[in-house]
Parts: C-alpha cells; structure tokens; sequence
C-alpha cells in the first residue's frame, strides 16, 4: 500500500507526451459526454508509464484537470488501487506474490532469492535505482506459482536459481523470457498435456515422453 | 402510497421514503452515524439495522426504500445483536479517549455505545493510529477517532459544493483527508464538526474550553451577515464559548456560516466598556453623567439640521428607532442607515427586501446574480441556490465578478451595459430569462453603493418586469444585503426626513461645516476623514473606526448582550435574545438613547423594552409578525437614470472580516492570513 505521497516532492509540472495525448484522448472519447470521470484509470495508467512508474502529485492533477474531475477524487482512486505507485520505485519493479498458493509452493525462497541477489529488504529500492522488490497479495497465476512480476512481465514457476538467472538477465540489460520459467505452456499441467493428447500434438505441444 | 408495518404500527409514507425514515415518522429511533437527512445516503455504517420479514439478514435501514406490506421489526433480538456487533467493530480502533475528547457529552458514538456498546473489549491486538491532518484554522482533527461514517465528504461535495475532503487508501488504511494538508477553503466548513459523529473534526477555537453541559444556552439570532441564521449562544458566565447553527428551515436549514460561528472571540477584544469624552484631543474614561453632559453642552445652540445621524451596520431596530425619535426630537431629518452610501430607492419595501426568501430560492428555475458574491456576501443563500441547482435543471446567469460560486454560472458581463441590454431583450440570456417560470434576480448592494445605484435599482426592477419576475404568486426580484442592521433600519425608516441629508450630503455638510454634530450609531464604515471638524458621538460596542474618530463614546451592547429585534434581508423580523451582560459600563443600546433623550430635555416616551416594542409595531407590519414573512406590494421603484460603464464590485473584500467584531477576533484574522493570503499557519515551520 501507498501512503499518500503529499511529502514526496516530485516534478512541479506534468504534460502529457504527444504520443500519450493522443492515446489519453482515444480513451476519453470512448465514454459519453459528461461521463469523462470514467477514464481516470487508464489515464493515470498512461501517466504512470510516463513518469518511469510512478505517479507524483502533478501528474494526478493533470489528469483530473483534464476530467473536470475534483483533485481529490483521483486522490482517492490513486490511492485505492496497489498497482498505482505514489513514490518513485525503480527501473525494475519486482513484486513477488505471497499469497497462500505462492507461499506454500516456496514464495518465501524466491524472496530471499531476491534480497540476497540485490542486497535490499522488501519495500527498498538498490542504491543504483535499477530495482525495487516489493511483496504484493496475489496476482492471480496460481496455477504456476510461486512467481513474480518485473514491470508488466509474470515470470512462474520459479525457483530460486531461475529467479537469481532472471535478475542477472536484468542486470545484464536483458528481457528474458516471461512466463513459465519451465517452459510448458500456459497454465498446462505441468507434467505435460494429459487429455486430448491428439490435438496437442498437431498443435505443437508434443507431449514430452518417458515420464 | 407504499404502507408498511413497523413494530406492529401500520404507516402510509410517501413514495420514495426509506425504511429509517417511516421509522422517524413513527417515532421511533433508529441508530447511525453515516445517515444524514440532508446529505446521500452511502449506508456503509450500518449501525442502523432492523430486521424486515422475509429477508435472510438484517437490513440497512436508512438505503432500503420503503415498500408496500413490508414488515419491519427494530426491537428484536436479531436487531440488537446486529448492532451490538457493528457497535463493537466500530470501537475496535476508536480509541478510548472520551475525558480529554471535546466531543464528549455530545457525541453519537458515545451515545449509542451506552445502548449498544459492550461493557469491556474482546480486542486485545494494538489499535489502529492515523495521522491528525490540517485543514485550516477552524476544524481541528483527531483522526485516530473517525469511524469513516463520511459525513464530512459529503457535506463537502453536496452541501459546500467545495470537495476538497476525500477518503484516500482503502481497508484498515482508508483515512479522511484533504491529501494536500491545507485549510478547507469554504466558507461553511465549521458546519464539518457539526456534522461528524464523533469527535474527529472539532472547532479548533473552542478546543478543551468547555464541556456541553456546563454552558448556558441562550436562542438568538445572527448578526455578522444579513441572512439572520438563527444561533444558540453558548455561554458561561459572562463569556460566550461557542455560537452553533439552530434549525430554521426558512433560514438557515440547521447549517452556520464560519464567520457568524467562529467570530465570538472578538466580542472579548477592543470592547468598549466605559464612556470617554475627549478632552484637549485624547479621549479619557468619564462617568455617563459626564459623557451626557458633554453632549448636552455641545448641542446646546445648536439648530436641528445641523445635527445628523449614521445607523451601522449591526444595530438593533429598537436602537435605530428610539435613536430616530430622538433627533426627530431634536429638529433633526439628517438620518441615514445607508453608511455604504448605497443609493437605492428607499421608497418601496419590495425594492429593498429578498422577496423571494431564502426558502424561496428552491422554486426559483433561473437566477440572475446582478453585482453579488453571494458566496461572501450571504453563504447560506449561496448554500441554498447550491441546494437548488442540485435539484436540477437550474440556470444561473451572472452580471458582475467572475468567482467561483460553487455551482455553474454563465457570466454575461461585468457592467451595468450587460443589465441594459437584458432589459431591453437584446442579451442572448433574455431568451433564457423569457423561458423561465419561476425567474429571480438577486441584486447585491455593491450594485447599488455606486453613484449610478438608483438608476441602476430602477434598471434591475425593469428587468424584473420585463421577464414576469413579479406575479400575483411569485415575487422575484431581491435585494441581498450584507448588514444585519440595514433592512430593519430602512423598515423603522432610519432615512433622511423631508429635506435631510443622506449619507453623501452628511459628510458634505461635516466637510463644509453644515452639520456640526454626527451620531454614529455603531457606524463603523466611515472613513474617520470625511467627517471633518464635526463633533461625533459615537456609540458602539468596538473600539474600532468610528470610536477612534469619536469627541464621546458610549459603550453599547454588543448582540450577544441584548433582547432586541433585527430583520433580515428578507425582512423577517426575529427576537436575538441576550446571553451575557454588556461590558462594564457598556448598557443596551436603547437605553442610552432613552437616558440621553432626558438628559437633552426631550425625553422619549418608552421606559421598558415592551413600550418599545409597541411602538416598534407601529412602524412597520414586519414587527407585528416576528419570524414570519409580510409580502411587500409591488409598486414602481428606482431610477431611471444613465448607468455608468463601471464594472460592479462586491461590497465584501474579505469575508472573514467585515464588521467590528470579526475585525478584533483573532480567528478571523487567522482565517484571513491561512486561507486567503496562504501564509503557513502560526508555529508550523516552512518547508
């Protein structure tokens, strides 16, 4: 969770790029007249991805300037959801699921993966600014836990050596690979296909044999 | 006509009536904290569970409408647990801190925990803490005590029309805030901890002052703005602690405006509380005797029309009349209670009365503000075309500055000329005014303190004629003033007798060396240099502009401290009751009159306040009927007159201080420093 960042200075002023003024104004038409409010979301979205993911004061004041839309009201939505970061964070934004499925399938080794990896605790940030590691309630891939999301990547079924191989990846200046880390694919149980064995085949998911 | 059954009680309620509401027309009471009759309804405290037939759980009264042949029952077993329960969720982080809490002894928490509450606490983990947040010199915040009933919010967003408050996070860390930690900037923010359940939001002045039960509560009315908001006067001793909104629908609803609420402390600063004259150029404390005779000495000789005087701006009618019989006494038609130096005509009541009314406002479909801030200058109207314009379908056209008014207003123009041309039809906005049904015009006084304003008064009533703003059932043209004093002075007929002066021609007559002897009656607003070589006795309650200028002093009451009748801008006549004794030496204002008129030798014919007031009710109709409306009969009023190309300007430059007392209170002066030059509020370091 976020506190309200009112003691965190950030740029005085925010304007949308051009690339995401337009964006922003596709989304804006896309609601009824009067109903402008119902972009706030996506807006404070585009916003956050331009300001390396993060959103300060000024920019949330953009966007509800450019709603009609009273300051505090996206105040309010800002600080609702998680997925919106009131202080800077950074370049990449680790944040490992603990929730129960994750943690009973070792979401706790991933974690101390990470901080031995990157030398910081959860909530911190490297003193280099490249990554920040956060705990965050589920992410909705259970199937494939434990895992972790970097920027808009899931990275599953881990374990620790896949997750300090995916930070090194990082630190070299990689994107590697997301998804299941033991490449089956999807959320396939992960043995392999065991129905309609078949059309897995003709579609390429050859089931691996001798298991 | 949905009828239903509660507790065994058959009632028939209008459609659209909730479940919690059928409740309060049987009278029975229902629990809550998050409902309130005048704001939406979120339901989100649920302490106000009953139980219906046929519903698997208990349901929230207040958001269920009530239905045809619904069963309720409100004193079962079910209800009482369920409340029990939501009680005891509420004081799982409400801290226990009722002894040193200024909501205790008032407190609806406090109050339904003695029904509801369990008598020791299950809980045993550590209590939640929230940061107290600023919002200004006036509400004062404990936040750890909010239950996040948001009252406040919505009081905000519905009623002030200023939504600054928010809840931010959510769950275990949802806080109410203003996120950017700075004063509330509406003008009805004090009604905040009026409305909070609990004691989150409290008066900041009245901080650890006083509990509920050791004040004296005294019924009066309000001066500090002409609306005549109906006040209780919380008082102990000889000392008023707090003032608080009474109900009055016609009037106020139950809401207060800040500066009629928070500007008390000023009644115990700068007070006048012994008669001075003064002597060799400095002013020195005499007995009344003394002070008296002095007056005497320099009337003596002196012809009638060269006596005048000024009624201000808080003066009582009794005042103003026995003051008027008194220099009628004299020989004297110098009178005027104009001290802005509005020029309007004086002749017609229904050219200077809200016609309308401040409940009237809510039938009104289109409303044009011709030079008015209503927001300063009166913010319960303001509040009440707020009120209406949520209602729907309301157009508001503005002639004058362009402010935020809380609600959406086209602007026209700035000047008369946008005036002339609606009277004439030509405006784009005529076809809107021509449209409506129920049209109104409020015109401000700063409209009409200019040298056009009689023309422009004229103006005004044409184009209230021109649009059908005054029908048989519908009279809707206003005048809004800003003084309290100023409509029951105009109803006494404080005005300038055959061939007297008026304010213009007094203060020519003092630079000219016509009018000799000036008396202010708590006229404040004259600048001390205009009154030239004349003798001015002044007589107030402040030690402010017209006590520095004065030759002799009369302490007064301020209106705290008197039994005495002020009518409103609409011209309702109301009873302000006294509270405390005047300072010192300090005597009801009639009174001096009455003392000083034997002293002079032309004694008035009324020795108790009762043969004022029969006096009084030969005057004007308006006092036969306190707290009610007299219709005033429509007959042509106003000049008709050249109007100048000025653009028209709010009387009021800073609302937080426009009399005496709101000058000498100190809440005032940090209101006026915090939320309207920004500085950084007094011992809270600059970043």
């Amino acid at each position: 969770m976020s506190a309200p960042a009112a003691d965190v200075a950030g740029p005085a002023t925010f304007a949308f790029s051009d690339e995401n003024l337009v964006r922003a104004k596709t989304i804006i038409a896309k609601y009824p007249e009067g109903r402008q409010a119902s972009a706030v979301i996506p807006l404070l979205d585009i916003a956050q991805r331009q300001c390396g993911n993060w959103l300060p004061c000024a920019a949330m004041d953009h966007v509800s300037e450019m709603l009609g839309m009273p300051r505090i009201r996206v105040y309010e939505v800002a600080t609702f959801y998680t997925m919106f970061n009131l202080k800077p964070v950074g370049e990449h934004f680790v944040q490992i699921c603990t929730t129960t499925p994750c943690w009973l399938r070792g979401s706790d080794e991933i974690v101390a993966a990470c901080e031995r990896k990157l030398g910081i605790h959860l909530g911190e940030t490297t003193a280099d600014g490249r990554f920040t590691v956060i705990e965050v309630e589920c992410l909705g891939a259970c199937v494939n836990a434990p895992m972790m999301q970097v920027g808009d990547d899931y990275y599953e079924d881990l374990t620790a050596e896949r997750t300090e191989a995916i930070l090194d990846a990082l630190v070299r200046g990689e994107r590697p690979a997301p998804g299941s880390q033991t490449g089956r694919r999807t959320s396939m149980p992960a043995p392999g296909p065991t129905t309609l064995l078949d059309r897995a085949e003709t579609a390429g998911i050859a089931p691996k044999t001798g298991r | 006509m949905p009828k239903l059954t509660i507790d065994g009680l058959e009632i028939e309620v209008a459609p659209g009536t909730s479940v919690l509401q059928a409740c309060e027309q049987l009278g029975i009471e229902v629990p809550r904290f998050c409902y309130h009759e005048r704001l939406s309804v979120p339901a989100n405290c649920r302490m106000c569970l009953v139980e219906m037939e046929k519903a698997p759980k208990p349901i929230a009264s207040c958001a269920m409408p009530a239905g045809d042949g619904m069963v309720i029952r409100t004193n079962t077993e079910t209800v009482h647990k369920a409340r029990r329960g939501v009680m005891e969720f509420l004081l799982i982080n409400h801290p226990l801190d009722c002894p040193i809490c200024d909501q205790g002894g008032e407190c609806d928490l406090q109050d339904q925990a003695m029904a509801y509450g369990f008598d020791r606490g299950r809980y045993t983990e550590a209590k939640r803490a929230v940061k107290d947040k600023n919002m200004g010199p006036l509400i004062k915040t404990i936040m750890t005590r909010c239950i996040h009933c948001t009252r406040c919010i919505r009081f905000m967003d519905e009623i002030a029309g200023v939504p600054e408050l928010g809840a931010v996070g959510r769950g275990e860390h949802m806080e109410i805030t203003n996120f950017i930690e700075k004063g509330i900037a509406s003008e009805l923010s004090g009604n905040l901890a009026d409305v909070c359940p609990v004691g989150a939001l409290t008066h900041k002045p009245y901080a650890f002052t006083a509990r509920p039960w050791e004040l004296r509560k005294t019924e009066s009315i309000d001066v500090l703005d002409a609306v005549g908001s109906n006040i209780r006067i919380d008082s102990r001793g000889a000392e008023v602690l707090r003032i608080e909104p009474r109900l009055n629908e016609d009037v106020n609803e139950e809401w207060l405006a800040d500066k009629s609420r928070y500007a008390y402390d000023g009644l115990k600063r700068q007070r006048l509380d012994r008669p001075y004259v003064r002597i060799d150029g400095t002013l020195r404390a005499v007995t009344w005797a003394e002070a008296f005779n002095a007056i005497r000495a320099r009337l003596e000789g002196v012809a009638g029309t060269k006596v005048a005087a000024i009624a201000g701006d808080l003066v009582d009618v009794e005042a103003t009349l026995a003051l008027k019989d008194l220099m009628g006494a004299l020989g004297s038609a110098n009178l005027d209670c104009r001290q802005d130096g509005a020029r309007f005509d004086v002749s017609a009541p229904a050219g200077w009365r809200f016609n309308t009314g401040i409940a009237g406002i809510e039938k009104a479909d289109v409303i044009l503000l011709v030079g008015t801030h209503p927001r300063w200058e009166a913010p319960l109207v303001n509040a009440r075309i707020r009120k209406r314009y949520l209602l729907g379908a309301l157009k508001v056209g503005v002639i004058g500055e362009a402010r935020d008014h809380t609600y959406p207003a086209t602007h026209l123009g700035t000047d008369p000329a946008t005036l002339a041309a609606l009277a004439e039809g030509s405006h784009p906005f005529a076809e809107v005014l021509r449209g409506a049904k129920t049209p109104m015009l409020i015109l401000g006084t700063g409209a009409v303190a200019r040298p056009d304003g009689l023309a422009v008064h004229g103006l005004a009533r044409r184009v209230a004629e021109a649009f059908a703003m005054v029908r048989e059932d519908w009279n809707g043209f206003n005048l809004l003033h800003t003084a309290a004093g100023r409509v029951g002075a105009l109803e006494v007929g404080f005005l300038p007798g055959p061939g007297g002066r008026d304010v213009h021609g007094i203060l020519d007559g003092c630079a000219s060396g016509d009018v000799e002897v000036v008396y202010l009656l708590g006229a404040d607003e004259i600048p001390a240099e205009t009154l030239g070589k004349a003798f001015v006795i002044y007589q107030g309650h402040h030690g402010d502009r017209g006590a520095h200028r004065a030759d002799v002093i009369l302490p007064g009451a301020a209106y705290t401290e008197k039994n005495a009748t002020y009518v409103n801008t609409e011209g309702r006549a109301q009873h302000a009751r006294m509270a405390a004794f005047p300072v010192g030496e300090a005597r009801e204002d009639w009174k001096i009159v009455r003392a000083l008129s034997e002293v002079l030798g032309v004694r008035l014919p009324y020795d108790t306040l009762q043969q004022l007031r029969r006096r009084l009710a030969e005057a004007s109709p308006v006092f036969r009927a306190v707290d009610r409306l007299s219709p005033a009969e429509w007959v042509p009023f106003g000049g008709d007159g050249a109007v100048d190309a000025a653009p028209f300007a709010s009387p009021v430059a800073n609302y937080y201080m426009t009399d005496p007392i709101s000058r000498a209170s100190v809440t005032m002066a940090r209101c006026t420093d915090e939320l309207l030059a920004g500085k950084r509020p007094v011992g809270m370091a600059a970043e």
